[in-house]
């Protein structure tokens, strides 16, 4: 079997003028069909840029990236942009929906740009069912203004999902949560993964962290540490835990 | 598919922003109104302008007699005895293009009928005269050729003398006394109004012209003939010819100066085309600037948009749309809000020029030319001034524009 993601030794020199930055020095990973992965570290660590090219937003200075068996490395702009439409979905730390438009809408918006010859029924259609598969099917005429985080959330999972990705790709998708929302929203990723999505997100939370299968621990542009998480956390019985909290303190007072 | 998506996405995009859309526009409305309105009353005071001048008659060749000179006093045109009938009748029957010919003799009298009296002006013409001026009777006919030949007593009336001398109208058959002498009444000429020179175009008998040389001139000559030629392309010809033929007629050897002048209405048709003309290019330079204003406009508003629709653009990039998906859905707002614009300007247009006929009574046109050269017009300016932004909209880096805030 094909992994979904293969990167070898890859490097990004970013060269302003006079001064070089390297900022990922020779990373090799492999992503397995199915897997919920961490990528963690400082900031500085290069996660962000390795996240940009992951998210074939950018291209590698040196290396190989293999997508679903195709090497995406030297692609022009459009069609690093295909790839993006059809392999990748992308869920952001500051949800970045389209504002004024509805959840449906936002959701819609990936299929705009595929060649697939969709209707506008089957386009509204797929749209709602992945608001469905989020928890947001009745939400689906709000506008984000009128949602809140954890749903503005949900809603960008809804669209990164919509065109059937190989990898979910979500950036800091906890960044702007609460916790308790936080574990909802990963609630939703544990639930996508046990489907078979594929999932990688850049966290600096050990906690977040804690919910994937596997952790790969970046520094200073090198992989440091890629470690198969040991005492998983399950979202389901942590919301679980949390409530009995909240019920145990009003049982008290 | 993709294109039908992307013009999907601009009307969304404008239909969300629809304030700033229309104040946008607002230009290219105003702009194009503006040229719908100069152009129909352009057009309508130009068809006015052809009209009267039409009502001149077309194609006509006026032959002066020359000016006579009497102890150091010149006398203007036609005041030679130079024109004879003969002149005439040789211009009518020896040039080949010339369809019509009118020896005019002019006159004023008091004139009586019904126990009314009224000063009006008396004037000598041949059978053909109204259909080379292009005037036609109210009511009744026009005197015959043999009338003109045996010199008869009879007239034809304008509106103004049957207004004061026949109250109850009428008119026709009655007799009408010109210096004691009986007319008959045969035909009213339909009402012509004032000329542009303020002359009351209706206060005038016209009776054969050999009748007014006979009983009121008492001259054997004529102070000038009308000639109407077959067509405006004959007639430098046809003036020719008849210069040609009065110099042999009048014996007038080579380095002599001619005793009569041959002069035609082209000059005042010329005058009124470069008048026209000077109006079109003003109303021209008004549209181009006018456009090109609201063009700025539209420019200036799509570059705040795009700026400030960075992170919908980096969103848009990052899920997919090609640099030319972006640069189409900017180019497609900006032409939408130039062709709406360019549409609410013609309608504004027409609205205000209907308003202007109906307040001040100004003919008004509405010209289809215009208002598909409006559109054009409108639908080019989208393109230019949305090209740049939309341009630069393509060219914006995902990662940095994902980055903006």
């Amino acid at each position: 079997m094909t992994s979904v993601i293969k990167l070898e030794n890859i490097h990004k020199v970013y060269d302003s003028g006079e001064v070089k930055v390297h900022a990922v020095r020779g990373v090799s990973i492999e992503i397995q069909k199915g897997e919920f992965v961490a990528l963690m570290g400082a900031s500085g660590s290069g996660k962000s840029t390795l996240m940009n090219l992951l998210g074939c937003l950018d291209r590698p200075t040196q290396g190989r990236y293999l997508l679903d068996g195709t090497d995406v490395s030297n692609l022009n702009r459009n069609e690093l942009a295909d790839i993006r439409n059809k392999k990748l979905g992308f869920v952001f730390q500051g949800f970045n929906l389209l504002s004024r438009t509805t959840a449906l809408e936002n959701t819609e918006l990936p299929m705009l740009y595929g060649n697939r010859g969709t209707t506008r029924r089957q386009m509204r259609d797929r749209a709602l069912h992945c608001l469905n598969i989020v928890g947001l099917g009745n939400r689906a005429d709000h506008f984000p203004s009128q949602l809140s985080g954890g749903q503005q959330q949900r809603a960008a999972i809804a669209r990164g999902l919509v065109n059937e990705p190989q990898v979910l790709l979500a950036d800091e998708p906890t960044g702007n949560l609460d916790s308790r929302t936080s574990i909802e929203v990963m609630g939703v990723f544990q639930k996508l993964n046990q489907e078979g999505i594929t999932i990688l997100m850049v966290t600096h939370e050990l906690d977040i962290a804690r919910y994937c299968k596997r952790n790969l621990i970046l520094r200073d542009g090198e992989l440091v540490n890629d470690v198969k998480v040991a005492d998983r956390l399950i979202a389901d019985d942590e919301i679980h835990r949390l409530q009995q909290a909240e019920a145990a303190v009003k049982l008290t007072k | 598919m993709r294109l039908f998506f992307t013009i999907y996405v601009a009307l969304r995009a404008l239909r969300r922003n629809k304030m700033r859309s229309i104040l946008t526009a607002l230009g290219i409305i105003i702009g194009v109104g503006a040229v719908i309105v100069m152009v129909s009353i352009g057009d309508g005071s130009e068809s006015m302008i052809e009209a009267q001048i039409a009502s001149l008659g077309q194609n006509i060749i006026l032959v002066y007699a020359g000016s006579a000179t009497s102890g150091g006093a010149r006398s203007g045109y036609g005041g030679a005895g130079t024109l004879t009938i003969d002149d005439a009748t040789a211009i009518k029957t020896e040039i080949r293009d010339v369809i019509g010919v009118s020896p005019e003799v002019r006159g004023g009298s008091q004139v009586l009928a019904n126990g009314l009296n009224w000063s009006t002006r008396i004037v000598g013409e041949s059978e053909d005269y109204l259909s080379m001026r292009q005037w036609p009777l109210a009511e009744g006919a026009m005197f015959s050729d043999q009338d003109v030949r045996g010199d008869a007593k009879v007239c034809i009336v304008g509106q103004t003398i049957v207004n004061n001398l026949f109250p109850d109208g009428d008119p026709i058959g009655k007799t009408l006394r010109i210096r004691n002498m009986p007319f008959k009444i045969l035909g009213v000429l339909v009402s012509k109004g004032f000329s542009l020179q303020g002359v009351d175009q209706d206060d005038m008998v016209m009776i054969p012209y050999t009748s007014a040389m006979k009983r009121f001139s008492r001259q054997t000559f004529l102070p000038f003939i009308n000639v109407q030629a077959v067509d405006g392309e004959h007639m430098p010809a046809a003036e020719q010819d008849i210069a040609n033929l009065l110099r042999d007629r009048h014996h007038i050897t080579q380095g002599r100066d001619d005793d009569f002048t041959v002069r035609d209405q082209q000059e005042i048709a010329d005058a009124a085309a470069a008048t026209t003309a000077t109006m079109r290019y003003l109303l021209f330079a008004v549209a181009c600037v006018s456009l090109v204003v609201g063009g700025i406009g539209i420019m200036n508003i799509m570059l705040v948009s795009v700026t400030e629709r960075t992170r919908e653009i980096g969103i848009r990039m990052a899920v997919g749309a090609h640099g030319s998906d972006i640069r189409m859905q900017f180019l497609i707002e900006a032409v939408v809000l130039s062709l709406m614009g360019g549409l609410l300007g013609i309608l504004g247009g027409i609205g205000a020029s209907q308003l202007i006929s109906r307040l001040n009574h100004w003919p008004t046109l509405i010209s289809t030319v215009a208002i598909v050269a409006a559109v054009l017009f409108s639908g080019a300016v989208g393109i230019c001034f949305g090209y740049y932004p939309a341009s630069k909209a393509a060219k914006l880096d995902p990662i940095e524009a994902l980055r903006y805030e």
